[in-house]
């Protein structure tokens, strides 16, 4: 998990996606070549705000084993206000979860990884 | 292009094999395929094997010359590739050896299927593997977790319920009682399929297909080869297959999987039908959710409108569009790599009438096999 996850960090820390200035796209995460374009699609490195709303969410009770999530957790399916499309973790209690709920994005701590006490950040959702 | 028939179909018992390693479960499909065909085996030009994650799962690779091998191919050295396409392997395997022998380099080759995952404690974790690891995995998002997200919006926007996804687990696990091979085979309630426990919230247990370990075997010839082995052939009318964004957030709409729509249209057209000239289908019923969007993504059903042919015995076994009648992923079992070759192997008893007690009526049967959240489907038409 070490490499794989350092090498993405910037983008899972900060939200960097990209944005076809071609036809007006965004994606996260970033992609080199736009889906839409192409070839002629001008794909540059965007700073999401970090504000969406609620698509579709799930509480998980039998999910992935990994060092940063106790179950029950809830995913959720968050659109972007740009109109880039985002699965990650929500934080808040299971009851007030709504569809098209405002939601934004903090940077957390996820976890320790085991005893040599690595610490991983990352992108959680909390209600607005 | 040249005519393709299938003039064998074998396939292993599917569940927790606890007895039986990899080579033990593809032999059994093997012979049986063999056997059916009436075979030597010196006639075999060619292997394709689909299978997703030996690496993984048996810590094992180079797994198609091994099939051929323990097949007794050794020393007929063959050509034998193996198909790797998430759960949508076996589909995707089947769809080389469908080309083979209709481009004319082959004129009998061997679709074979298999998985071993029970000799590790993740299966999940592996098979989840066919999802984004980096985007959704890693976020919490496994394959559960992503069609829960999937059956939620569903839900939302066309009024599917809990009841009608635990309505699909009933019918599949009723039709899998009378299939010997299945790993399930005994019915369910609607009660007992509510009353489970939620795996990731709407899905509950019995929304789930239970991965297990399963092979299967067919066997492709030329039409003009196929006559001389079998006065059954099964004719593969269209077998096409189609991609997607790899991870569901970046897909045009979450309750339609577009490689589906993409790759029975095309099957349609090249087999010269329409949806409604299915007789029955076998689908890829991983999650409940799955059978219901595929009802509507093959076109039985309008979009949204997918859990009126449940809810109205449209595809039950007694039904006019029977689906699964296998028993399906859901109680037949979900042996990964396996699963699109093991489809083709019930339509072709199907078709020949060699189901059993589980025979339905019909010329024309279709099976859709998917990768992951819907990243690869495949469309196979067959028909007498
Ligand atoms: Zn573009």
């Amino acid at each position: 998990m070490l490499p794989k996850f350092w090498r993405k960090i910037r983008s899972r820390y900060n939200l960097i996606g990209s944005h076809c200035e071609n036809c007006g796209s965004y994606f996260y995460p970033p992609r080199n070549i736009c889906p839409k374009c192409r070839r002629k699609g001008k794909v540059r490195e965007v700073q999401f705000s970090g504000y969406g709303k609620v698509l579709s969410w799930s509480v998980v009770h039998d999910g992935v084993e990994n060092f940063w999530l106790s179950k029950p957790y809830i995913v959720a399916l968050i659109e972007l206000d740009e109109g880039a499309k985002i699965v990650a973790p929500l934080d808040c209690n299971p009851d007030e979860v709504r569809e098209g709920m405002r939601v934004k994005a903090v940077f957390r701590k996820f976890g320790e990884d085991g005893e040599d006490g690595i610490i991983y950040y990352g992108t959680k959702f909390v209600p607005v | 292009m040249r005519r393709v028939a299938i003039i064998g179909v074998g396939c292993s018992k599917f569940g927790e094999l606890w007895d039986m390693g990899f080579r033990d479960i593809v032999i059994s499909a093997g012979i049986e395929a063999l056997e059916d065909a009436g075979l030597e085996g010196r006639e075999i030009e060619a292997v394709y094997a689909g299978n997703m994650s030996a690496g993984r799962y048996i810590g094992q690779e180079h797994i198609a010359s091994l099939i051929a091998d323990y097949s007794g191919l050794a020393e007929l050295h063959v050509p034998c590739v193996r198909v790797e396409a998430g759960d949508a392997s076996g589909g995707v395997a089947l769809r080389q050896a469908y080309m083979a022998v209709a481009s004319g380099m082959h004129d009998v080759v061997i679709a074979a299927g298999a998985e071993k995952v029970t000799d590790v404690p993740n299966a999940m974790e592996i098979l989840s593997s066919s999802a984004d690891v980096e985007w959704e995995v890693f976020n919490g998002a496994n394959l559960p977790a992503l069609y829960a997200m999937i059956a939620r919006m569903h839900m939302k926007r066309f009024g599917t319920k809990e009841e009608d996804l635990a309505m699909v687990s009933v019918k599949n696990h009723k039709n899998a009682t009378l299939n010997p091979k299945a790993m399930f085979r005994r019915e369910i309630s609607l009660e007992t399929a509510l009353n489970s426990p939620y795996v990731a919230e709407p899905l509950k247990l019995f929304d789930c297909a239970p991965i297990c370990d399963g092979a299967s075997v067919v066997i492709l010839a030329s039409e003009e080869v196929a006559r001389r082995y079998t006065d059954t052939p099964i004719y593969i009318k269209a077998c096409t297959q189609a991609s997607d964004y790899m991870a569901l957030h970046s897909r045009r709409d979450v309750t339609t999987m577009d490689a589906v729509v993409f790759a029975s249209r095309e099957a349609y057209r090249i087999a010269k039908i329409e949806p409604k000239d299915v007789d029955f289908a076998e689908v890829h019923d991983s999650f409940t959710i799955a059978e219901i969007i595929a009802y509507e993504d093959l076109g039985f059903a309008k979009k949204g409108e997918g859990a009126k042919l449940i809810r109205e015995g449209v595809t039950a076994l007694d039904g006019d569009l029977p689906v699964n009648t296998s028993g399906g992923l859901k109680a037949f079992g979900h042996a990964v790599g396996a699963t699109g070759i093991r489809q083709a192997v019930e339509i072709a008893l199907q078709l020949r009438g060699d189901a059993g007690k589980r025979q339905v009526d019909g010329e024309i049967g279709l099976s859709l096999n998917i990768g992951g959240t819907g990243a690869t489907a495949v469309v196979t038409i067959f028909s007498r």
